[in-house]
Protein backbone atom coordinates (compact mmCIF):
# COMPACT_ATOMS: atom_id res chain seq x y z
CA UNK A 1 0.00 0.00 0.00
CA UNK A 2 1.39 3.39 -0.95
CA UNK A 3 1.22 6.17 1.59
CA UNK A 4 -1.31 8.72 0.48
CA UNK A 5 -2.81 6.85 -2.45
CA UNK A 6 -6.58 6.71 -2.07
CA UNK A 7 -9.29 6.13 -4.61
CA UNK A 8 -13.02 6.56 -5.08
CA UNK A 9 -14.56 3.06 -4.97
CA UNK A 10 -16.87 1.99 -7.82
CA UNK A 11 -19.46 -0.78 -7.88
CA UNK A 12 -17.39 -2.89 -10.33
CA UNK A 13 -14.50 -3.05 -7.85
CA UNK A 14 -12.27 -0.56 -9.62
CA UNK A 15 -11.20 2.67 -7.95
CA UNK A 16 -10.86 6.16 -9.40
CA UNK A 17 -7.90 8.50 -8.83
CA UNK A 18 -10.17 11.43 -9.78
CA UNK A 19 -13.91 11.97 -9.32
CA UNK A 20 -15.11 13.74 -12.43
CA UNK A 21 -18.59 14.59 -13.74
CA UNK A 22 -18.55 13.57 -17.41
CA UNK A 23 -20.67 15.77 -19.68
CA UNK A 24 -21.11 13.73 -22.86
CA UNK A 25 -22.45 15.07 -26.15
CA UNK A 26 -23.88 12.35 -28.36
CA UNK A 27 -23.50 14.18 -31.67
CA UNK A 28 -21.52 17.29 -32.67
CA UNK A 29 -24.81 19.23 -32.76
CA UNK A 30 -24.94 18.96 -28.95
CA UNK A 31 -21.27 19.86 -28.39
CA UNK A 32 -21.76 23.57 -27.75
CA UNK A 33 -24.46 22.97 -25.16
CA UNK A 34 -22.29 20.35 -23.42
CA UNK A 35 -19.29 22.69 -23.36
CA UNK A 36 -21.37 25.53 -21.92
CA UNK A 37 -22.76 23.24 -19.23
CA UNK A 38 -19.28 22.11 -18.17
CA UNK A 39 -18.13 25.75 -17.88
CA UNK A 40 -20.04 25.93 -14.58
CA UNK A 41 -17.17 24.01 -12.98
CA UNK A 42 -14.26 23.47 -15.37
CA UNK A 43 -12.15 21.43 -12.98
CA UNK A 44 -14.89 18.98 -11.94
CA UNK A 45 -16.88 18.68 -15.19
CA UNK A 46 -15.11 17.26 -18.25
CA UNK A 47 -16.56 17.21 -21.77
CA UNK A 48 -16.36 14.02 -23.82
CA UNK A 49 -18.47 12.94 -26.77
CA UNK A 50 -18.91 11.46 -30.20
CA UNK A 51 -19.44 13.86 -33.11
CA UNK A 52 -20.96 11.50 -35.69
CA UNK A 53 -24.65 11.25 -36.55
CA UNK A 54 -24.37 7.77 -38.10
CA UNK A 55 -24.35 4.79 -35.74
CA UNK A 56 -21.07 2.99 -35.01
CA UNK A 57 -20.77 0.03 -32.59
CA UNK A 58 -17.16 0.97 -31.76
CA UNK A 59 -18.15 4.50 -30.74
CA UNK A 60 -21.11 3.20 -28.73
CA UNK A 61 -18.85 0.80 -26.83
CA UNK A 62 -16.18 3.45 -26.31
CA UNK A 63 -18.72 5.89 -24.86
CA UNK A 64 -20.07 3.18 -22.54
CA UNK A 65 -16.55 2.39 -21.32
CA UNK A 66 -15.63 6.06 -20.90
CA UNK A 67 -18.82 6.94 -19.01
CA UNK A 68 -18.09 4.07 -16.60
CA UNK A 69 -14.35 4.85 -16.33
CA UNK A 70 -13.16 4.60 -12.71
CA UNK A 71 -12.30 8.33 -12.64
CA UNK A 72 -15.94 9.20 -13.51
CA UNK A 73 -18.41 9.65 -10.65
CA UNK A 74 -21.50 10.91 -12.51
CA UNK A 75 -22.59 11.36 -16.12
CA UNK A 76 -24.74 13.93 -17.89
CA UNK A 77 -25.68 12.91 -21.44
CA UNK A 78 -26.49 15.72 -23.87
CA UNK A 79 -28.43 14.68 -26.94
CA UNK A 80 -29.76 16.86 -29.73
CA UNK A 81 -32.62 14.40 -30.12
CA UNK A 82 -32.53 13.20 -33.71
CA UNK A 83 -29.04 11.63 -33.87
CA UNK A 84 -28.54 7.88 -34.32
CA UNK A 85 -26.51 7.33 -31.16
CA UNK A 86 -28.31 4.90 -28.82
CA UNK A 87 -28.65 7.15 -25.79
CA UNK A 88 -31.04 4.69 -24.13
CA UNK A 89 -28.44 1.93 -24.04
CA UNK A 90 -25.77 4.34 -22.80
CA UNK A 91 -27.98 5.66 -20.00
CA UNK A 92 -28.87 2.07 -18.98
CA UNK A 93 -25.19 1.08 -18.86
CA UNK A 94 -24.25 4.07 -16.72
CA UNK A 95 -27.18 3.57 -14.36
CA UNK A 96 -26.26 -0.13 -14.10
CA UNK A 97 -22.77 0.90 -12.96
CA UNK A 98 -24.26 2.63 -9.91
CA UNK A 99 -23.46 6.17 -11.09
CA UNK A 100 -25.90 9.07 -11.10
CA UNK A 101 -26.91 9.71 -14.73
CA UNK A 102 -29.24 12.14 -16.45
CA UNK A 103 -30.03 12.64 -20.14
CA UNK A 104 -30.94 16.05 -21.53
CA UNK A 105 -32.46 16.21 -25.01
CA UNK A 106 -32.10 19.69 -26.47
CA UNK A 107 -35.07 19.28 -28.83
CA UNK A 108 -37.34 18.34 -25.91
CA UNK A 109 -35.88 20.45 -23.15
CA UNK A 110 -36.44 23.97 -24.48
CA UNK A 111 -33.41 24.55 -26.72
CA UNK A 112 -29.95 25.85 -26.04
CA UNK A 113 -30.44 28.24 -23.14
CA UNK A 114 -32.85 26.12 -21.10
CA UNK A 115 -30.78 22.95 -21.57
CA UNK A 116 -27.60 24.71 -20.47
CA UNK A 117 -29.32 26.04 -17.34
CA UNK A 118 -30.74 22.65 -16.42
CA UNK A 119 -27.45 20.90 -17.13
CA UNK A 120 -25.47 23.34 -15.02
CA UNK A 121 -27.77 22.82 -12.04
CA UNK A 122 -27.35 19.05 -12.32
CA UNK A 123 -23.56 19.22 -12.70
CA UNK A 124 -23.16 21.66 -9.79
CA UNK A 125 -25.23 19.37 -7.53
CA UNK A 126 -23.08 16.32 -8.46
CA UNK A 127 -19.83 18.27 -7.99
CA UNK A 128 -21.00 19.26 -4.49
CA UNK A 129 -21.67 15.58 -3.68
CA UNK A 130 -18.25 14.61 -5.07
CA UNK A 131 -16.54 17.14 -2.81
CA UNK A 132 -17.55 15.09 0.24
CA UNK A 133 -17.52 11.59 -1.31
CA UNK A 134 -15.54 9.08 0.77
CA UNK A 135 -12.31 7.52 -0.53
CA UNK A 136 -10.61 4.22 0.34
CA UNK A 137 -6.95 3.15 0.32
CA UNK A 138 -5.63 2.13 -3.07
CA UNK A 139 -2.62 -0.05 -3.94
CA UNK A 140 -0.17 0.23 -6.84
CA UNK A 141 -1.47 -3.13 -8.08
CA UNK A 142 -4.88 -1.50 -8.65
CA UNK A 143 -3.47 1.08 -11.05
CA UNK A 144 -3.90 0.91 -14.81
CA UNK A 145 -1.32 3.05 -16.64
CA UNK A 146 -1.17 3.66 -20.38
CA UNK A 147 1.67 5.01 -22.44
CA UNK A 148 1.75 6.84 -25.75
CA UNK A 149 4.32 8.93 -27.53
CA UNK A 150 3.69 11.91 -29.76
CA UNK A 151 5.62 14.65 -31.43
CA UNK A 152 8.53 12.19 -31.47
CA UNK A 153 12.04 13.07 -32.58
CA UNK A 154 15.47 11.44 -32.58
CA UNK A 155 15.69 11.80 -28.78
CA UNK A 156 12.38 10.06 -27.91
CA UNK A 157 13.68 6.55 -28.45
CA UNK A 158 16.89 7.03 -26.48
CA UNK A 159 15.72 8.99 -23.41
CA UNK A 160 11.98 9.34 -22.67
CA UNK A 161 10.75 6.06 -24.11
CA UNK A 162 13.32 3.75 -22.45
CA UNK A 163 12.87 5.67 -19.16
CA UNK A 164 9.10 5.17 -19.40
CA UNK A 165 9.85 1.49 -20.09
CA UNK A 166 11.82 1.27 -16.83
CA UNK A 167 8.89 2.81 -14.93
CA UNK A 168 6.60 0.26 -16.63
CA UNK A 169 8.88 -2.60 -15.57
CA UNK A 170 8.62 -1.54 -11.94
CA UNK A 171 4.84 -1.00 -12.07
CA UNK A 172 4.31 -4.41 -13.71
CA UNK A 173 6.58 -6.06 -11.11
CA UNK A 174 4.37 -4.56 -8.40
CA UNK A 175 1.21 -5.96 -9.97
CA UNK A 176 -0.08 -2.94 -11.86
CA UNK A 177 -1.60 -3.11 -15.33
CA UNK A 178 0.38 -1.33 -18.04
CA UNK A 179 -0.74 -0.81 -21.63
CA UNK A 180 1.40 0.27 -24.58
CA UNK A 181 0.46 0.95 -28.20
CA UNK A 182 0.30 1.47 -31.13
CA UNK A 183 0.72 -1.27 -33.66
CA UNK A 184 1.25 1.19 -36.53
CA UNK A 185 4.32 2.40 -34.64
CA UNK A 186 5.69 -1.07 -33.99
CA UNK A 187 6.31 -1.84 -37.65
CA UNK A 188 9.69 -3.51 -37.85
CA UNK A 189 9.59 -4.61 -34.17
CA UNK A 190 7.22 -7.56 -34.62
CA UNK A 191 9.81 -10.31 -34.16
CA UNK A 192 11.60 -8.90 -31.11
CA UNK A 193 8.23 -8.15 -29.54
CA UNK A 194 6.76 -11.58 -30.28
CA UNK A 195 9.72 -13.16 -28.48
CA UNK A 196 8.45 -11.56 -25.24
CA UNK A 197 4.93 -13.02 -25.44
CA UNK A 198 3.69 -15.18 -22.56
CA UNK A 199 2.60 -17.95 -24.95
CA UNK A 200 3.43 -18.96 -28.56
CA UNK A 201 -0.22 -18.35 -29.51
CA UNK A 202 -0.02 -14.78 -28.16
CA UNK A 203 3.26 -14.31 -30.05
CA UNK A 204 1.41 -15.15 -33.26
CA UNK A 205 -1.39 -12.68 -32.40
CA UNK A 206 1.19 -9.92 -31.73
CA UNK A 207 2.89 -10.59 -35.06
CA UNK A 208 -0.44 -10.57 -36.91
CA UNK A 209 -1.50 -7.27 -35.31
CA UNK A 210 1.63 -5.52 -36.62
CA UNK A 211 1.25 -7.12 -40.07
CA UNK A 212 -2.31 -5.80 -40.14
CA UNK A 213 -1.06 -2.31 -39.26
CA UNK A 214 1.60 -2.42 -41.99
CA UNK A 215 -1.05 -3.44 -44.57
CA UNK A 216 -3.47 -0.79 -43.37
CA UNK A 217 -0.97 2.07 -43.54
CA UNK A 218 0.37 0.82 -46.90
CA UNK A 219 -3.18 1.13 -48.28
CA UNK A 220 -3.48 4.65 -46.91
CA UNK A 221 -0.12 5.58 -48.44
CA UNK A 222 1.26 7.18 -45.29
CA UNK A 223 2.94 5.67 -42.26
CA UNK A 224 2.20 6.84 -38.73
CA UNK A 225 4.82 9.51 -39.24
CA UNK A 226 4.39 13.29 -39.14
CA UNK A 227 6.54 15.90 -40.88
CA UNK A 228 7.92 17.07 -37.52
CA UNK A 229 9.31 13.59 -36.84
CA UNK A 230 11.65 14.05 -39.82
CA UNK A 231 12.70 17.54 -38.67
CA UNK A 232 13.70 15.94 -35.39
CA UNK A 233 16.03 13.47 -37.10
CA UNK A 234 13.76 10.45 -37.57
CA UNK A 235 13.88 9.11 -41.12
CA UNK A 236 11.69 6.00 -41.42
CA UNK A 237 8.69 4.40 -39.72
CA UNK A 238 10.87 1.46 -38.62
CA UNK A 239 13.22 3.87 -36.86
CA UNK A 240 10.35 5.67 -35.16
CA UNK A 241 8.87 2.28 -34.23
CA UNK A 242 12.02 0.98 -32.54
CA UNK A 243 12.08 4.14 -30.44
CA UNK A 244 8.38 3.83 -29.60
CA UNK A 245 8.83 0.16 -28.72
CA UNK A 246 11.25 1.16 -25.93
CA UNK A 247 8.23 2.41 -23.94
CA UNK A 248 7.18 -1.18 -23.34
CA UNK A 249 10.20 -1.96 -21.14
CA UNK A 250 11.42 -5.52 -20.66
CA UNK A 251 8.50 -7.30 -18.98
CA UNK A 252 6.85 -10.36 -20.41
CA UNK A 253 3.85 -9.40 -22.57
CA UNK A 254 0.70 -10.82 -20.95
CA UNK A 255 -1.89 -9.99 -23.57
CA UNK A 256 -3.17 -8.18 -26.62
CA UNK A 257 -6.25 -5.98 -26.24
CA UNK A 258 -8.30 -3.73 -28.48
CA UNK A 259 -9.72 -0.35 -27.41
CA UNK A 260 -12.34 -0.85 -24.71
CA UNK A 261 -11.13 -4.31 -23.65
CA UNK A 262 -10.31 -4.17 -19.96
CA UNK A 263 -7.27 -6.28 -18.97
CA UNK A 264 -8.43 -9.02 -16.58
CA UNK A 265 -5.39 -8.68 -14.26
CA UNK A 266 -2.04 -6.97 -13.83
CA UNK A 267 0.71 -7.27 -16.42
CA UNK A 268 1.87 -5.70 -19.64
CA UNK A 269 -0.57 -5.48 -22.57
CA UNK A 270 -0.25 -4.31 -26.15
CA UNK A 271 -3.22 -2.37 -27.49
CA UNK A 272 -4.05 -3.04 -31.14
CA UNK A 273 -5.53 0.25 -32.34
CA UNK A 274 -5.73 -0.52 -36.07
CA UNK A 275 -9.27 -1.37 -37.27
CA UNK A 276 -10.10 -4.83 -38.61
CA UNK A 277 -11.31 -5.59 -42.10
CA UNK A 278 -10.96 -3.39 -45.17
CA UNK A 279 -9.85 0.23 -44.80
CA UNK A 280 -13.10 2.07 -44.12
CA UNK A 281 -13.03 5.22 -42.02
CA UNK A 282 -9.58 6.61 -42.79
CA UNK A 283 -6.55 6.86 -40.55
CA UNK A 284 -6.73 4.66 -37.45
CA UNK A 285 -5.92 7.47 -35.01
CA UNK A 286 -5.99 10.93 -36.49
CA UNK A 287 -3.99 12.51 -33.64
CA UNK A 288 -2.47 11.61 -30.27
CA UNK A 289 -5.58 12.20 -28.17
CA UNK A 290 -7.42 9.43 -30.02
CA UNK A 291 -4.88 7.03 -28.51
CA UNK A 292 -5.21 8.51 -25.04
CA UNK A 293 -8.99 8.08 -25.30
CA UNK A 294 -8.52 4.43 -26.24
CA UNK A 295 -6.21 3.91 -23.25
CA UNK A 296 -8.91 5.39 -21.01
CA UNK A 297 -11.58 3.16 -22.57
CA UNK A 298 -9.47 0.20 -21.45
CA UNK A 299 -9.37 1.60 -17.94
CA UNK A 300 -6.14 3.64 -17.80
CA UNK A 301 -6.19 5.89 -14.72
CA UNK A 302 -3.45 8.04 -16.22
CA UNK A 303 -1.27 8.02 -19.32
CA UNK A 304 2.46 8.58 -19.76
CA UNK A 305 3.10 10.73 -22.82
CA UNK A 306 6.67 10.90 -24.11
CA UNK A 307 7.38 13.78 -26.48
CA UNK A 308 10.49 15.07 -28.23
CA UNK A 309 9.11 17.93 -30.33
CA UNK A 310 6.91 19.08 -27.47
CA UNK A 311 3.23 18.11 -27.38
CA UNK A 312 1.22 20.14 -24.87
CA UNK A 313 -2.01 18.10 -24.77
CA UNK A 314 -3.69 16.65 -21.72
CA UNK A 315 -6.97 14.79 -21.57
CA UNK A 316 -10.47 14.83 -20.19
CA UNK A 317 -11.14 12.26 -17.42
CA UNK A 318 -7.62 10.93 -16.79
CA UNK A 319 -4.40 12.86 -16.15
CA UNK A 320 -1.61 12.83 -18.74
CA UNK A 321 2.00 12.85 -17.49
CA UNK A 322 4.37 14.59 -19.91
CA UNK A 323 7.88 13.24 -20.32
CA UNK A 324 10.19 15.53 -22.30
CA UNK A 325 12.73 13.49 -24.28
CA UNK A 326 14.57 16.47 -25.77
CA UNK A 327 16.45 18.75 -23.33
CA UNK A 328 16.21 21.83 -25.60
CA UNK A 329 12.45 21.44 -25.93
CA UNK A 330 12.20 21.00 -22.15
CA UNK A 331 13.77 24.41 -21.62
CA UNK A 332 11.31 26.01 -24.05
CA UNK A 333 8.23 24.23 -22.68
CA UNK A 334 9.17 23.37 -19.10
CA UNK A 335 5.81 24.53 -17.72
CA UNK A 336 4.06 21.96 -19.91
CA UNK A 337 6.33 19.07 -18.91
CA UNK A 338 6.34 16.85 -15.82
CA UNK A 339 9.69 15.10 -16.36
CA UNK A 340 12.91 16.10 -18.15
CA UNK A 341 14.30 12.87 -19.60
CA UNK A 342 16.57 14.95 -21.86
CA UNK A 343 19.02 15.13 -18.96
CA UNK A 344 20.17 11.65 -20.00
CA UNK A 345 21.69 13.15 -23.17
CA UNK A 346 23.38 15.93 -21.23
CA UNK A 347 24.90 13.47 -18.78
CA UNK A 348 23.15 14.92 -15.71
CA UNK A 349 20.90 11.92 -15.01
CA UNK A 350 20.89 8.23 -15.82
CA UNK A 351 18.01 6.39 -17.48
CA UNK A 352 17.46 4.55 -14.17
CA UNK A 353 17.12 7.86 -12.31
CA UNK A 354 14.62 9.24 -14.80
CA UNK A 355 12.71 5.93 -14.74
CA UNK A 356 12.44 6.17 -10.95
CA UNK A 357 11.29 9.78 -11.25
CA UNK A 358 8.52 8.73 -13.66
CA UNK A 359 7.42 5.97 -11.29
CA UNK A 360 7.27 8.45 -8.38
CA UNK A 361 5.33 10.92 -10.53
CA UNK A 362 2.72 8.26 -11.40
CA UNK A 363 2.16 7.59 -7.71
CA UNK A 364 2.02 11.30 -6.86
CA UNK A 365 -0.50 12.01 -9.64
CA UNK A 366 -2.52 8.97 -8.56
CA UNK A 367 -2.52 10.40 -5.03
CA UNK A 368 -4.09 13.61 -6.33
CA UNK A 369 -1.25 15.93 -7.35
CA UNK A 370 -2.25 17.55 -10.69
CA UNK A 371 0.00 16.76 -13.64
CA UNK A 372 1.36 19.73 -15.64
CA UNK A 373 -1.27 19.52 -18.40
CA UNK A 374 -4.02 18.93 -15.84
CA UNK A 375 -3.01 22.03 -13.89
CA UNK A 376 -3.03 24.06 -17.10
CA UNK A 377 -6.62 22.96 -17.76
CA UNK A 378 -5.95 20.74 -20.78
CA UNK A 379 -8.94 18.47 -21.34
CA UNK A 380 -8.62 17.42 -24.98
CA UNK A 381 -10.84 14.63 -26.27
CA UNK A 382 -11.44 13.05 -29.66
CA UNK A 383 -13.39 10.00 -30.80
CA UNK A 384 -13.92 8.98 -34.42
CA UNK A 385 -15.38 6.10 -36.43
CA UNK A 386 -13.67 2.70 -36.37
CA UNK A 387 -14.60 -0.96 -36.63
CA UNK A 388 -13.13 -3.92 -34.78
CA UNK A 389 -13.70 -7.63 -34.49
CA UNK A 390 -13.36 -9.14 -30.99
CA UNK A 391 -9.87 -10.27 -29.91
CA UNK A 392 -8.92 -13.92 -30.44
CA UNK A 393 -9.00 -16.58 -27.68
CA UNK A 394 -5.21 -16.53 -27.18
CA UNK A 395 -4.99 -12.80 -26.53
CA UNK A 396 -5.71 -12.72 -22.80
CA UNK A 397 -3.90 -14.52 -19.96
CA UNK A 398 -5.79 -17.58 -18.67
CA UNK B 1 38.93 1.96 -29.65
CA UNK B 2 39.64 4.72 -32.16
CA UNK B 3 38.66 8.25 -31.24
CA UNK B 4 35.06 9.41 -31.75
CA UNK B 5 33.48 12.75 -30.77
CA UNK B 6 31.70 12.37 -27.39
CA UNK B 7 28.56 13.95 -28.88
CA UNK B 8 28.14 10.85 -31.05
CA UNK B 9 26.19 8.10 -29.34
CA UNK B 10 26.43 4.47 -30.43
CA UNK B 11 23.19 2.79 -29.33
CA UNK B 12 24.16 -0.80 -30.13
CA UNK B 13 27.53 -2.38 -31.06
CA UNK B 14 26.33 -3.55 -34.50
CA UNK B 15 24.94 -0.15 -35.56
CA UNK B 16 26.32 1.58 -38.65
CA UNK B 17 25.02 5.01 -37.55
CA UNK B 18 25.69 7.26 -34.59
CA UNK B 19 23.01 9.47 -32.96
CA UNK B 20 23.84 13.07 -32.01
CA UNK B 21 23.37 13.71 -28.30
CA UNK B 22 23.92 17.44 -28.95
CA UNK B 23 23.98 19.65 -32.05
CA UNK B 24 27.16 19.95 -34.15
CA UNK B 25 27.71 23.20 -36.03
CA UNK B 26 28.50 23.54 -39.75
CA UNK B 27 32.24 23.54 -40.42
CA UNK B 28 33.12 21.98 -37.09
CA UNK B 29 35.83 19.32 -37.25
CA UNK B 30 34.86 16.09 -35.54
CA UNK B 31 36.40 12.65 -35.06
CA UNK B 32 34.50 9.58 -36.27
CA UNK B 33 36.29 6.33 -35.40
CA UNK B 34 39.68 7.96 -35.74
CA UNK B 35 38.97 9.79 -39.02
CA UNK B 36 38.67 13.59 -38.85
CA UNK B 37 36.08 15.35 -40.97
CA UNK B 38 34.17 18.62 -41.28
CA UNK B 39 30.38 18.81 -41.33
CA UNK B 40 29.07 20.73 -44.36
CA UNK B 41 25.89 21.72 -42.46
CA UNK B 42 24.63 22.01 -38.90
CA UNK B 43 23.10 18.80 -37.52
CA UNK B 44 20.59 18.92 -34.67
CA UNK B 45 20.19 16.70 -31.64
CA UNK B 46 18.74 13.28 -32.45
CA UNK B 47 20.01 13.23 -36.05
CA UNK B 48 22.14 10.39 -37.43
CA UNK B 49 25.62 10.24 -38.92
CA UNK B 50 27.21 7.28 -40.74
CA UNK B 51 29.72 5.32 -38.67
CA UNK B 52 31.28 3.78 -41.77
CA UNK B 53 30.58 3.59 -45.53
CA UNK B 54 27.12 2.23 -46.28
CA UNK B 55 26.58 1.18 -49.93
CA UNK B 56 23.25 1.89 -51.67
CA UNK B 57 20.79 -0.91 -50.95
CA UNK B 58 22.44 -1.96 -47.66
CA UNK B 59 20.48 -1.91 -44.40
CA UNK B 60 20.96 1.03 -42.08
CA UNK B 61 21.15 -0.37 -38.54
CA UNK B 62 20.24 1.53 -35.33
CA UNK B 63 19.29 0.05 -31.92
CA UNK B 64 20.81 -3.12 -33.39
CA UNK B 65 17.90 -3.42 -35.84
CA UNK B 66 17.36 -2.34 -39.47
CA UNK B 67 15.58 1.00 -39.85
CA UNK B 68 15.46 0.92 -43.68
CA UNK B 69 17.80 0.71 -46.69
CA UNK B 70 20.32 3.20 -48.03
CA UNK B 71 18.93 4.81 -51.19
CA UNK B 72 22.41 6.11 -52.19
CA UNK B 73 26.00 5.37 -51.25
CA UNK B 74 26.66 6.92 -47.84
CA UNK B 75 30.19 8.08 -46.93
CA UNK B 76 31.58 7.69 -43.41
CA UNK B 77 30.55 10.70 -41.29
CA UNK B 78 27.75 11.75 -43.68
CA UNK B 79 24.33 12.83 -42.42
CA UNK B 80 21.90 9.89 -42.75
CA UNK B 81 18.36 11.08 -43.37
CA UNK B 82 15.59 11.37 -45.97
CA UNK B 83 18.03 11.98 -48.87
CA UNK B 84 19.88 8.66 -48.48
CA UNK B 85 17.69 6.36 -46.36
CA UNK B 86 14.29 4.93 -47.17
CA UNK B 87 11.79 2.78 -45.29
CA UNK B 88 11.37 -0.88 -46.21
CA UNK B 89 7.67 -0.49 -45.25
CA UNK B 90 5.95 2.82 -46.08
CA UNK B 91 7.44 5.98 -47.59
CA UNK B 92 8.09 8.91 -45.29
CA UNK B 93 6.13 12.14 -45.62
CA UNK B 94 7.93 15.37 -44.77
CA UNK B 95 7.46 19.09 -45.38
CA UNK B 96 11.06 19.57 -46.58
CA UNK B 97 10.15 20.29 -50.23
CA UNK B 98 7.27 22.60 -49.21
CA UNK B 99 9.50 24.49 -46.79
CA UNK B 100 12.33 24.86 -49.33
CA UNK B 101 9.90 26.26 -51.91
CA UNK B 102 8.42 28.65 -49.33
CA UNK B 103 11.85 29.89 -48.22
CA UNK B 104 13.00 30.35 -51.85
CA UNK B 105 9.87 32.42 -52.60
CA UNK B 106 10.42 34.50 -49.46
CA UNK B 107 14.05 35.08 -50.45
CA UNK B 108 12.93 36.29 -53.88
CA UNK B 109 10.39 38.67 -52.31
CA UNK B 110 13.05 40.14 -50.02
CA UNK B 111 15.58 40.49 -52.86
Amino acid sequence: MTEGMRGWPRADGRKGIRNVVAVAYLVECAHHVAREIAMVDRMSAHVIGFPGCFPNPYAQRMMERLCTHPNVGAVLLVSLGCESFDRYALERTVAGSGRPVRTLVIQNDGGTRATIAEGRDWVAARAAEHAVAPTVPMAVSELVVGTVCGGSDGTSGITGNPAAGLAFDRLVAEGATCIFEETGELIGCEEIMAARAATPELAEELRRSVEKAARYYATLGYGSFAAGNADGGLTTIEEKSLGAYMKSGQSRISGLIKPGDIPPRGGLYLMDVVPDGEVRFGFPNISDNAEIVEMMASGAHCTLFVTGRGSVVGSALAPVIKIAANPHMYRRLSEDMDINAGRVLEGTASLAEVGAEIYDKVLAVAAGVPSASEGLGHQEFILTYKSFEPIGPSCLPV
Amino acid sequence: MTETDPRLLLLSPGDNVYVLRAAIEAGEEIAVEGARLRLPQRLGIGHKLARRAIPAGAKVVKYGAPIGSASADIAPGAHVHLHNLQSDYTATHSLEAARAAFETAQGERKA
